[in-house]
């Protein structure tokens, strides 16, 4: 029986209190070890489980020789994010779900061993990749996350004109504005969307589609259209007091800190609210990521409220313990009916109720009910709701035909094409928040559409 | 990419107005929109009113009040400076038709944002009378601009220096309790005045619409950051505004969330002139001198 390698870690009362990454990363030894755990199965089941079809025993197997080069190299074949993939992809769910070792002994850390060669790469410095011949043909990508990233990669490698849109100032949507630097330092985010410039993607910075420019007039400039805008609404519970001050979206919270590096405020210009009692309201990897920056930044207390069981906490177990570890309180079967103000209008708390679990609903997961008489208060200075994220309408002003869900999501077909024809769509615009892996399988999906209609 | 700075003056006393070349912004921009500027890689995101455009010239005018530090850095920008992103043009536009006597409230910086209006109201075929105030007229902007696009003009100042002595709201009584019909109100200036307004308007059912600028990061809908109260409903100001029904926004809480990180403010702006002061201080890389 061979041991999966554990990740090197910062220690929990270190990396409490500083931004920089938690997971340091295998050493070579350990990444050598680990891929020999391969046992080179004759029909890998790990490839299925990947959204972008990365060749993982080949990969793998090279990097049982310590020939890295050959190993980046074959992953970088269908993906253009490796050090990003190789550190927020769900791996646990994805490809490492069917590694035939799971059952017994733990399955190859195929995530682990894909970030150790996209940082080895990194190290020595990237190759800049070779350039397609130019069809002439331009393709315009709408938002520069993981799905238009995926997009214009492939349609760059294909050799047509992409030029990606980005609403805000810095290409990469969630994975600058969204996930925290010690989950994913930003100088890697950036390094590898200029890997995608350099495969010929012309970037531009803080055009915002739907008002500077429409659909309508897009498709007069361009052959195709990608739209990869994201979930990018926050959504809020609609009780009492959630407009107080010390009220934040986990997307506000999380853009100040991110994006703005509040956290270095007054070397960077952009102020947050520090908060000594924090609550953060939800239970997936944003509600995670918030709890950790909000105590990184340096709160007294922060607590996640989650209105279900442990069980149930729709964050990756990984990210859980790490917030555990941390000190993050979980006060599960909790759920707030009313944020508590001063005469200020500060925030001074959560009326909250207890829950329990019931009968499954249409989910799976069992519903919650409040217990009767179990109102207290949470005290609090700062809440952040982290409840979901929806579609934000603005691509949708000025694009004549496009046909949305209920939910205000795009309608595609099993192709990705939407309802104006050489208009593509993918990502959390067409499923809803989601995983970066699944949106960037959807970028490529639509790429390869692309492909065919351009023919 | 950057932005440059095509000119750039002193109005009155800490009021600057800046043009920035940005032709794609210039083409879609319509009033009542508004832009988001960060000055360099540390800066932060502002909102700014758009006071002007030119499609054919490709610029944009801004007009701003030095508040915080980024609004002190920004004055101390000259022609030979490039702004790092220049973000537009972003809100709803104002609907402009022609439905018959405007009139139109500018206080303060807010006459900016109010004189492409005049602009846009006068050519949609309306009779405009424009009501522009300020603490002192050594503080008033953009007069003759307002009185070319004007059919009535009413200047109001706090200290009497010039025009009426009082405020603007008291015009806007005057006004409202007269003969003429008024179809339409709006008035952009400190919140305290377009509350004030507000207040005036109550009592008479003449449509009144003000333009918020709440405190934003993003300005596409995605942080809730400037999120205000409108007829008891939570409305984005940068999405579903920045105008809105003067009588129907809660101007307490719009006020007190504008105020939520003035300690903040206020130690930067500390930090700021002390380095601005100090010879070492920012290496003579800021054009201060």
């Amino acid at each position: 029986m061979s041991v999966r390698q554990p990740m090197p870690v910062q220690p929990a009362d270190e990396r409490a209190h500083n931004f920089k990454e938690v997971a340091l990363g295998y050493t070579q030894e350990q990444a050598v070890a680990e891929a020999e755990r391969c046992i080179e199965c004759k029909k890998p089941q790990c490839v299925k489980g990947c959204p972008v079809n990365i060749d993982i025993p080949a990969f793998i197997k090279s990097m049982k020789t310590s020939d890295f080069d050959g190993a980046i190299d074959k992953i970088k074949e269908t993906n253009s994010l490796p050090a990003v993939c190789g550190r927020v992809c769900p791996q646990e769910t994805q490809c490492e779900m069917y590694c035939i070792l799971g059952k017994k002994e733990g399955p190859v850390a195929i995530g682990r061993l894909e970030r150790f060669c996209a940082d080895y790469e990194r190290g020595k410095g990237v190759k800049a990749p070779h350039r397609a011949t130019s069809t002439g043909k331009h393709i315009a990508v709408v938002g520069s996350g993981p799905a238009g990233l995926a997009a214009a990669s492939d349609l760059a490698k294909a050799g047509h004109e992409v030029t990606m849109f980005e609403a805000l100032h810095s290409a990469g949507g969630v994975l600058i504005y969204g996930i925290p630097e010690f989950r994913l330092p930003k100088d890697i985010v950036a390094e590898e969307v200029d890997y995608i410039v350099q495969l010929g993607v012309e970037l531009k910075s803080g055009y915002v589609i739907g008002k500077i420019k429409t659909i309508d007039e897009m498709k007069n400039e361009f052959d195709a259209i990608f739209l990869g805008t994201g979930a990018g609404l926050p959504n809020f519970m609609g009780i009492d007091g959630e407009n107080l001050n010390g009220v934040y979206s986990a997307n506000e919270f999380l853009t100040r800190v991110n994006l703005m590096k509040a956290y270095h405020f007054p070397q960077y210009d952009t102020p947050i609210k520090k908060g000594k009692n924090v609550i953060v309201v939800g239970g997936g990897n944003v509600a995670m990521d918030a709890a950790r920056c909000a105590l990184r930044l340096g709160a007294d207390e922060v607590s996640i409220v989650y209105r279900r069981s442990d069980e149930e906490l729709p964050a990756r177990r990984e990210e859980i313990d790490h917030a555990k570890e941390e000190g993050i309180v979980f006060r599960l079967l909790t759920n707030p009916v009313k944020i508590l103000g001063d005469e200020n209008l500060m925030v001074t708390g959560a009326e909250c109720v207890k829950m329990e679990l019931g009968e499954p609903d249409e989910s799976g997961r069992r519903r919650p009910r409040v217990i009767e008489g179990s109102e207290h208060v949470v005290d609090a200075d700062i809440v952040i709701m982290a409840i979901g994220t929806s579609p934000n309408p603005l691509v949708f002003e000025g694009a004549a035909g496009l046909n949305k869900s209920k939910w205000g999501t795009i309608i595609v077909d099993e192709a990705g094409m939407t309802s104006i024809d050489g208009v593509c769509a993918g990502g959390d615009v067409v499923t809803g928040a989601a995983t970066v892996i699944s949106a960037m399988g959807a970028g490529k999906l639509a790429a390869h559409t692309i492909n065919e209609y351009l023919l | 990419m950057t932005y440059n700075i095509l000119e750039k003056y002193e109005m009155v006393p800490t009021v600057h107005l800046m043009k920035i070349e940005a032709p794609d912004v210039a083409k879609a921009a319509k009033a009542g929109q508004f832009i988001i500027l960060r000055i360099d890689e540390t800066g932060e995101r502002i909102p700014l009113t758009i006071a002007d455009f030119n499609a054919d010239e490709g610029y944009v005018t801004i007009i701003f009040q030095e508040m915080g530090k980024t609004t002190k850095h920004l004055a101390k920008l000259t022609i030979d400076d490039k702004l790092q992103d220049f973000v537009g043009p972003l809100g709803q536009p104002s609907e402009i038709e022609k439905i018959g006597t405007v009139v139109l409230v500018g206080g303060g910086v807010g006459v900016a944002p109010i004189y492409p209006q005049a602009r846009a109201y006068r050519k949609a075929g309306n009779k405009v009378i424009s009501i522009i105030g300020a603490r002192s007229k050594d503080l008033l902007i953009l007069e003759d601009e307002m009185r070319a696009e004007s059919d009535e003009l009413y200047i109001t100042t706090d200290d009497g220096s010039k025009g009426h002595h009082g405020f603007v709201t008291q015009i806007v009584l005057k006004l409202l309790e007269g003969d003429e019909a008024i179809d339409r109100i709006v008035a952009i200036g400190p919140p305290v005045m377009m509350r004030a307004v507000a207040g005036v308007v109550a009592p008479f059912d003449v449509e009144t619409l003000v333009s918020l600028n709440p405190v934003m990061v993003d300005g596409t809908g995605m942080c809730g950051g400037c999120r205000v109260l409108v007829d008891g409903e939570t409305k984005f100001a940068c999405v579903d505004g920045p105008e809105f029904d003067a009588r129907k926004v809660d101007f307490n809480l719009m006020m007190s969330r504008l105020g939520l990180y003035r300690p903040e403010e206020a130690n930067a702006v500390e930090a700021y002139e002390k380095e601005c002061e100090s010879e070492t201080g920012c290496g003579g890389g800021c054009t201060c001198q």
